[in-house]
């Protein structure tokens, strides 16, 4: 049989796959719906959260949509179809297919053969699954340790689950500033994402202003960071085309 | 008499299985392209592809299933460690999720919802990637377009802004500090950037565990 890389057998093998992490999703999402109504929770509440968490994921996944392209540019569209449907992201599965093609000589955008393809994609699957058998490996003890903290001092416990936020939220606010002294050289591109962010947060704070003023409209604290993501990133065109 | 399960005991066992299943998937990936096309990898290829990607991927993946564990909750985290993006979608969309929802993460209310959340999320991810996959010809020109391409750069920005407004200014005590140190190192560190951020969350994060540690033991919190 003669390889390509976007022959369809390497698209029925993806979707078997893609297929299964589905089945992962549906099968935990059903097992923590039947335990919220279970203890008790407002079923109203557990729809609209998972109304919210799906329009909030749709301009990320048209992200992840866009890497899939780039990388189905050199790899074909099934391999990156699949790494981006799990576990990877852009730069690793970018960085691990560069490395392994300069390792077998392939330079440009000269697409793999079968024996290059089958390397690159040995080389993305072990290089980042660290995290798929580490977690049930681990999970258990850690959570085990979080609840004997909680039953010694939940006051700490408490502070201690924001403190880890707050961590996660301030590498990222520490990014999004990283370029910023190039405009100390005539380079503005660099605020580019400061200016976004301050319009996200803005919105945000707007959404969280009007949610406490007008308590019957729900639905904007409900909907609010997906609004300030879209208005956002909406924000981006404009103060590209100024700052570039 | 048999000990029944609790919620957490099979959220747990089920996880286990998940992903070790997921693990075997992914690896019979290669090998069934391999034996179907009769093409075995190169192994100089794959020994220094390895020797170039792993080591790297293998601590940060350490240092990220530690780190995102308690914040992801137990069902969150057997899921998001095999649907990926963690950092800038599931976790996001589960710390959003609490939020709403008014419950903190260490209660079972707190699993419960950062679980449907993140499945959620990972059914459509999964779905508007299957989608894209299938329109990619027409997508293509129209999501590489020289308009809409800004927008989609400055996802993560857009993201921060928002789900940041409302933790730092709900624990802005805590947050001083840690935002203080990242915003000193991204701007005077040149190695520090869209590629090493990843990186970076578990440093700020047990940067954030010991200041607030301290202010909690000198009750200035």
């Amino acid at each position: 049989m003669e390889f390509s890389v976007n022959h369809p057998i390497l698209f029925v093998l993806v979707a078997i796959i893609v297929a299964a992490v589905l089945g992962q999703s549906i099968f935990f999402l059903i097992k923590a719906w039947k335990r919220g109504v279970a203890i008790g929770m407002d079923k109203k509440k557990l729809r609209s959260i998972a109304a919210t968490a799906g329009i909030f994921t749709v301009a990320p996944a048209v992200a992840i949509v866009i890497s899939v392209i780039a990388l189905s540019k050199k790899l074909g569209v099934a391999l990156p179809w699949l790494r981006l449907s799990v576990v990877g992201s852009l730069s690793y599965e970018a960085i691990a297919a560069e490395n392994t093609s300069l390792a077998m000589g392939l330079t440009g955008s000269a697409t793999p053969n079968a024996s290059q393809f089958v390397t690159i994609a040995l080389v993305m699957t072990l290089s980042i699954m660290v995290g798929i058998w580490l977690v049930p490996a681990i999970c258990k003890k850690l959570q085990g340790g979080m609840g004997k903290l909680e039953q010694r001092d939940k006051k700490w416990a408490d502070v201690f689950q924001s403190a880890m936020f707050i961590g996660m939220i301030a590498a990222f606010v520490g990014f999004v500033f990283c370029d910023v002294s190039d405009a100390f050289s005539g380079n503005f591109k660099g605020l580019i994402p400061v200016c976004v962010m301050v319009v996200s947060a803005l919105v945000m704070a707007i959404c969280g202003l009007l949610a406490g003023k007008f308590k019957k409209i729900h639905w904007i604290a409900d909907y609010a960071l997906p609004v300030s993501l879209i208005v956002g990133m909406a924000s981006a065109i404009p103060f590209t085309a100024w700052l570039s | 008499m048999k000990k029944e399960m609790t919620y957490m005991d099979q959220v747990h066992r089920w996880g286990t299985v998940w992903n070790l299943s997921m693990m075997a998937i992914l690896l019979a990936f290669p090998i069934a392209v391999a034996l179907i096309f009769k093409a075995f990898p190169d192994m100089n290829g794959l020994w220094k592809g390895l020797l170039a990607t792993a080591p790297m991927y293998w601590a940060v993946g350490v240092i990220e299933t530690v780190t995102y564990i308690p914040m992801l909750g137990a069902g969150g985290s057997y899921l998001s460690f095999v649907t990926g993006n963690i950092s800038n979608l599931k976790l996001p969309c589960a710390l959003n999720a609490l939020e709403q929802a008014k419950v903190k993460a260490n209660s079972e209310e707190g699993e419960v919802v950062s679980t449907i959340a993140i499945a959620v999320s990972s059914i459509v991810t999964t779905l508007i990637i299957i989608l894209g996959v299938i329109l990619i010809t027409p997508l293509t020109p129209v999501l590489e377009s020289p308009v809409l391409t800004p927008a989609f750069d400055q996802m993560i920005p857009a993201l921060f802004g928002g789900l940041g407004v409302v933790f730092v200014s709900r624990n802005w005590k805590l947050a001083i500090a840690p935002v203080t140190l990242m915003l000193i190192l991204f701007i005077a560190v040149p190695a520090l950037n869209a590629g090493t951020v990843g990186i970076m969350v578990p440093v700020s994060v047990v940067f954030t565990l010991i200041v607030s540690r301290i202010m909690y033991k000198k009750n200035l919190l």
